[in-house]
């Protein structure tokens, strides 16, 4: 079924009728309500009115997640804060998260797109939707659930972890529909076969996955060993959170709900768009947003765009599974994870410039990360337990900023190769 | 009565340690006893050289993370029974110990180098207990 089918079977001139109006009242509320954004327009002599049209959206600033960063926490936020009814939060590139907010508004549309997104991935009102994404400041966990409850399906609100209570569920309540990272749903796997448990005497017949990165390989595995329809789900919160774009059940792209979120594919060294159809990184406006309303909001990740129609019926434009970033961010299990984040932890613990290398593994089915930190004169200590204090100490300073879990492993100095006098810092050994 | 012991950082890995004895072979500094502290990925060699200041030097131009320690040379016979007896004297006088390795030379008897949490003191109760300690000077003679 099709949720919104004047909005998402449009035609291309009626959706561009409809994304100009919107971006023209959108530049008008960031001109007047965002000073750093009016002054990045000011420095290339651009107003508000200068904008008529969508197309004249290429000629608006970006939005980069340290504009973000350098307004923490509120800055962004166009409407008072006593419009504001909720915030979300995801890492930020150094110890300060980004922060969003949603007006009441807000949540009707992104509930609403959630909607859309559950309905392209063939679910329905008669389905059992186990929502196994972390709830709290991350989106995924309350995105789904909203999205699920407006649709009319029965939502289970069982978050993250917990892996043999969420197999029991499956089987007691007969989940029919599976929301988590790709990751977790290959662990879920394993963990049910260690338990006895088929897949197949299950009800599961859709899994929506995202907020990490997949290949099309272990798309089929997951078919393969859950039974299920995998679906790919694509959000970030500084968009939204989930239901920016979804694959429909055909599994050729994800359609962006670009009636609220328009969508550019720019080159990232010249910043100019690439030729239809070619892979660059993708840019996000919000043209329906109140509460943090942005305008090119640089994503760093690498894909591109699909104008055809798709059999489904859809017009909406679709983005192809992500290829990789722009920038040197990590998804760990759905954790987002910069370089320059360790690197400020250990700069805490030491005056001077930590030699570090990240090294990222998938070892079975989880993505398991390690660190290499080189034990520099101020971190050397004649006795092992100073030492082993220091593993411990890294460890949990990072778990504490990342709440994820990272092997250190003390190496003698100068062992990580440095290129050009600046060292590496990131090996991903996954094959994704 | 103080010794300075020389600390390297080393990895769990082939060749590490070959790495420093040749670095402190070429540059003339003999070692008189070494002992490592190992755990699964890394290990800290102690070792009593000639010339530690030198070593240090040495080993750091050579890119490795070094550290001196203060550490007290217990010199007792070597027959049985002697290590007991040092031991009991740091029990009695509650000197706690960091760690403790040993080394024994043919005519002078077997040599105890302890790390104690309190240098200045354990030497004072090792003088009191008429303990012979190794002097500094006396290091370049082994």
């Amino acid at each position: 079924m099709i949720w919104n089918e004047k909005i998402e079977c449009a035609s291309r001139d009626e959706m561009a009728a409809i994304q100009g109006e919107r971006l023209k009242q959108t530049v008008q509320r960031i001109y007047h309500n965002i000073p750093s954004y009016r002054a990045k327009m000011q420095e290339i002599g651009m107003l508000p009115g200068d904008v008529r049209s969508i197309d004249d959206l290429k000629k608006l600033p970006f939005t980069n997640k340290t504009d973000l960063r350098d307004n923490y926490p509120f800055g962004m936020f166009t409407v008072p804060m006593s419009e504001i009814v909720r915030v979300h939060a995801s890492s930020g590139t150094t110890g300060k998260p980004t922060v969003v907010g949603y007006t009441r508004n807000d949540l009707n549309m992104w509930a609403d797109v959630v909607t859309r997104t559950l309905c392209m991935a063939g679910v329905s009102r008669n389905d059992i939707v186990q929502v196994a994404y972390g709830y709290g400041l991350f989106t995924g966990g309350l995105g789904m659930h909203y999205g699920t409850e407006n649709l009319g399906a029965t939502v289970i609100p069982i978050s993250g972890g917990n892996t043999q209570k969420q197999i029991q569920l499956m089987q007691d309540f007969g989940t029919s529909v599976i929301a988590c990272t790709p990751s977790y749903a290959l662990f879920l796997s394993e963990v049910m076969s260690d338990m006895g448990i088929d897949p197949a005497d299950l009800n599961l017949r859709v899994g929506i996955f995202g907020a990490e990165p997949w290949s099309e390989s272990m798309r089929k595995e997951i078919e393969a060993k859950l039974k299920l329809k995998a679906i790919d789900i694509y959000g970030l919160s500084e968009v939204i959170g989930p239901g920016v774009s979804c694959e429909c059940e055909h599994q050729v792209g994800m359609h962006i709900n670009e009636d609220h979120f328009v969508p550019e594919i720019i080159n990232p060294d010249t910043f100019e768009a690439v030729e239809p159809g070619e892979v660059g990184e993708l840019v996000f406006s919000t043209v329906t947003k109140e509460g943090i309303p942005i305008l090119r909001y640089r994503t760093r990740d690498l894909t591109r765009l699909i104008y055809d129609k798709c059999e489904c019926g859809r017009t909406l434009v679709r983005m192809e599974k992500c290829k990789g970033r722009s920038d040197d961010m990590l998804i760990i299990r759905g954790v987002n994870v910069f370089p320059s984040q360790i690197e400020t932890v250990l700069l805490e613990m030491s005056e001077t410039e930590p030699h570090y290398l990240l090294m990222v593994e998938r070892e079975g089915t989880l993505d398991v990360l390690k660190l290499m930190v080189e034990v520099q004169e101020q971190f050397f200590s004649d006795e092992i337990r100073q030492l082993e204090g220091l593993k411990k100490k890294i460890k949990h300073n990072i778990q504490s900023l990342l709440g994820i879990s990272v092997d250190v492993k003390l190496v003698e100095p100068k062992t990580i190769e440095r290129t050009a006098g600046k060292a590496k810092r990131v090996i991903d050994n996954r094959k994704i | 009565m103080i010794i300075k012991q020389v600390s390297v950082f080393l990895e769990n890995k082939s060749g590490r340690l070959n790495e420093v004895t040749k670095i402190l072979g070429e540059a003339g500094v003999n070692i008189s006893a070494f002992t490592i502290a190992d755990t699964s990925d890394f290990g800290i060699l102690r070792m009593i050289v000639s010339a530690p200041d030198k070593a240090c030097a040495t080993l750091k131009q050579n890119g490795f993370s070094v550290q001196t320690t203060d550490v007290v040379l217990a010199k007792t016979p070597n027959k049985a029974g002697s290590l007991s007896k040092l031991l009991a004297i740091l029990q009695q006088e509650e000197v706690f110990i960091e760690y403790m390795y040993a080394f024994s030379m043919a005519d002078e008897g077997a040599v105890t180098v302890i790390r104690p949490t309190r240098v200045e003191y354990c030497v004072e109760m090792l003088q009191k207990h008429q303990t012979e300690l190794m002097r500094a000077d006396e290091l370049y003679r082994l």
